[in-house]
């Protein structure tokens, strides 16, 4: 695909893989480690890649979540600049050691003589009918590490752009693609860039202040069209990146309005959203609510799994509680 | 004359590795215990050296065997008990001291301490806190190293209690899948922290495990550095022509407890008075004996690694300590500091 100004209508796995693709161009040292990457990814988010760069730059593995991690960690030592694909969230877990205590802590634990500019790639959220251990949302458990970067984005264009910014970083950056947004499709810009750590405000509003990322995004902005209809004007603002978050944006916005309402996909207790709400009520006492999912695993019925679900009208009905 | 003697200078610079290996675990141990006077400094009164000191005391011909054969731009993973390794590779020892005292004129700045001790600039790319975590790392760097086409290899060093985590299987899986350049070394010393590893391990060991994945395995007395000399010389240069990884499993034992406050109680008496009988500074002492070597030769290489090691404590005892705000640098460009 030649480089275009004018936007191409694509899909939030497409805008991916050609993030991949451009940083992959740009430079020689950027390689593809994972599951099924070569057959283009589980979702499409590397499709063509081994094609155009090769088995030696888009490298498939075995399943070895811990050495794909740790490999990539010592790539990354040895300049290489590593695209960590972990399939989804929920495996990342075997290569908790090699993230949280390798990659996160390399450059700190020994003052500076290593960085490890990978990004580990790992889809989150529910996936219909996926049950408990393929429809998880840890984000908040990377935001609380020290030495992490965690981008969540929650479209196309975001993707494309957040990715490139993510590969360009010299530190490890945890990228949580959602499994429902794959197919999402919007005209794509290849030009904009989006700096890691800049919110993106949505909708305008004095009422209330949204925030939420992600899938969850969407689920929103459902809500603040249905409210608008009621006279009630938000202020949606989508993080994009849980760390480093934007207080600026966040904050200003607390500051107008007085109300804030954190929505997130993942479970509500010891989520990102009470990081978000405490900081907002210690700087601005403005009134305060999350919503989250309730405390349970994902389930496999859909009567079971839609109890995990935080959707539209739970949010709106959230929304006028605070604002009465 | 034995079997592995080398010439007579590279004898007395494996003996000279293994001397300044020891007396920098002798006077790490006495710094983290109340002070450094015992070592023939000034009396201080004051631990030196804080929290958990991993010793490799009575392992020294494992690293001194191995990394004589290796470059600057080979690269190195090691494991908690990485002194020695770290040593071996050609790392500054006032440095290493330095990081010990938590000073700013250590490798780290005080931020990692014994258990992260590392030396980039000789490809020493660091000790670690976790057992079996530097086996992924080593991998990726050896992959690194083929993808780029450097003439350089990988060494992996990590104990027997290592084996039984899966990244070792993962690791040696890896490197063989993309015939790594990359010499795993099981610097096997029979302990587990403060559990004998036979019991907990099912099967034959490091070898056993390696040869069922295709990577040949060597095994040697890792107590005598003229036979690991012999046997990483072969396998160094094996890995290095590109004919993938290999596994050096070198029997040693681990002569102090698990960390420096351990007394190893839970230890029969008489095995450790079996390994000191095979200690391998006096066992290659010996051997240079034998050789014809004086032992003025051998005893003034012992006065000057400790003569080294004093100075380098002195060092660190007056060097200055890390300025409270590095505690908020290199965690992460993007929001350092502003977002802690």
């Amino acid at each position: 695909m030649a480089l275009t100004t004018a936007p191409v209508d694509m899909s939030y796995a497409e805008a991916a893989a050609l993030a991949v693709q451009r940083e992959m161009e740009a430079d020689p040292k950027v390689v593809v480690i994972g599951e099924d990457v070569g057959r283009g990814g589980i979702f499409g988010q590397y499709k063509g890649l081994q094609q155009r760069f090769g088995d030696q730059r888009v490298i498939d593995t075995p399943i070895s979540e811990a050495a794909i991690m740790g490999a990539g960690v010592g790539m990354a030592l040895a300049g290489l600049r590593p695209v960590v694909e972990m399939r989804v969230v929920d495996f990342a877990l075997c290569g908790m050691d090699e993230l949280v205590n390798q990659a996160a802590k390399n450059r700190f634990m020994f003052g500076g003589q290593g960085r490890v500019p990978l990004v580990a790639r790992m889809p989150g959220g529910i996936w219909d009918a996926s049950a408990a251990q393929h429809s998880q949302s840890l984000e908040a458990w990377f935001a609380h590490m020290p030495g992490l970067v965690v981008v969540c984005p929650s479209t196309p264009q975001d993707n494309h752009a957040l990715l490139r910014a993510a590969m360009q970083c010299g530190d490890p950056v945890v990228y949580i693609e959602h499994k429902a947004l794959w197919g999402l499709r919007e005209p794509v810009d290849e030009t904009v860039t989006i700096p890691l750590g800049q919110a993106a405000r949505l909708r305008e509003g004095t009422a209330l202040t949204l925030v939420s990322w992600g899938k969850q995004v969407h689920a929103c902005a459902e809500a603040c069209a249905a409210l608008a209809d009621q006279g009630i004007a938000i202020d949606l603002i989508d993080l994009r990146t849980l760390w480093p978050w934007d207080r600026e944006t966040v904050l200003e916005s607390c500051g107008r309005t007085q109300r804030l309402l954190v929505v997130h996909e993942a479970v509500q207790a010891a989520g990102f959203g009470a990081e978000i709400a405490a900081t907002a009520a210690e700087a601005t006492g403005c009134r305060i609510a999350r919503l989250g999912a309730p405390r349970i695993p994902v389930g496999y019925a859909a009567v079971l799994e839609a109890q995990s679900r935080v959707g539209a009208e739970a949010i709106s009905a959230a929304a006028r509680r605070l604002v009465d | 004359m034995d079997s592995h003697f080398p010439d007579p200078g590279r004898a007395l610079a494996l003996y000279r590795t293994m001397a300044r290996i020891r007396a920098f675990e002798n006077a790490a141990e006495i710094a983290s215990q109340g002070g450094v006077s015992a070592y023939g400094q000034q009396a201080t009164g004051s631990v030196r050296v804080r929290g958990p000191l991993h010793l490799s005391t009575g392992q020294e011909a494992v690293p001194a065997g191995v990394c004589v054969h290796l470059k600057p731009a080979d690269y190195l993973t090691s494991t908690h008990r990485g002194h020695g390794h770290t040593l071996a590779k050609g790392a500054d020892l006032r440095r290493m001291m330095a990081e010990l005292f938590g000073k700013a004129t250590g490798f780290n700045g005080g931020k990692g301490g014994s258990m992260h001790i590392a030396d980039f600039s000789v490809g020493m790319l660091g000790a670690n806190g976790v057992v079996a975590a530097g086996l992924p790392i080593a991998v990726g760097a050896a992959h690194a190293q083929k993808l780029q086409k450097k003439d350089a290899i990988t060494v992996c060093f990590f104990g027997d209690g290592a084996i039984n985590r899966g990244p070792f299987l993962e690791s040696l899986n890896w490197a063989q899948v993309y015939g790594l350049p990359v010499l795993f070394v099981c610097e096997d010393n029979r302990w587990s922290a403060t559990t004998a590893s036979g019991p907990m391990t099912a099967g034959d060991g490091a070898s056993a495990r390696a040869e069922a994945l295709g990577i040949a395995a060597t095994q040697v007395d890792g107590n005598d550095v003229f036979a690991v000399h012999a046997a990483a010389a072969r396998l160094v240069d094996t890995v290095r022509s590109g004919s993938g990884p290999r596994l050096l499993h070198a029997l040693t034992y681990r002569v102090k407890g698990h960390v420096s406050v351990d007394p190893a109680a839970y230890r029969d008496p008489a095995e450790l008075a079996a390994a000191l009988d095979t200690d391998p500074i006096a066992r290659a002492r010996a051997a240079c004996l034998r050789a014809g070597i004086a032992a003025a030769a051998l005893d003034g290489t012992d006065a000057d690694a400790h003569a080294e090691v004093e100075a380098a404590l002195v060092a660190a005892a007056e060097a200055p300590w890390p300025d409270a705000a590095a505690a908020f640098t290199d965690v992460q460009t993007t929001g350092a500091g502003q977002w802690h």
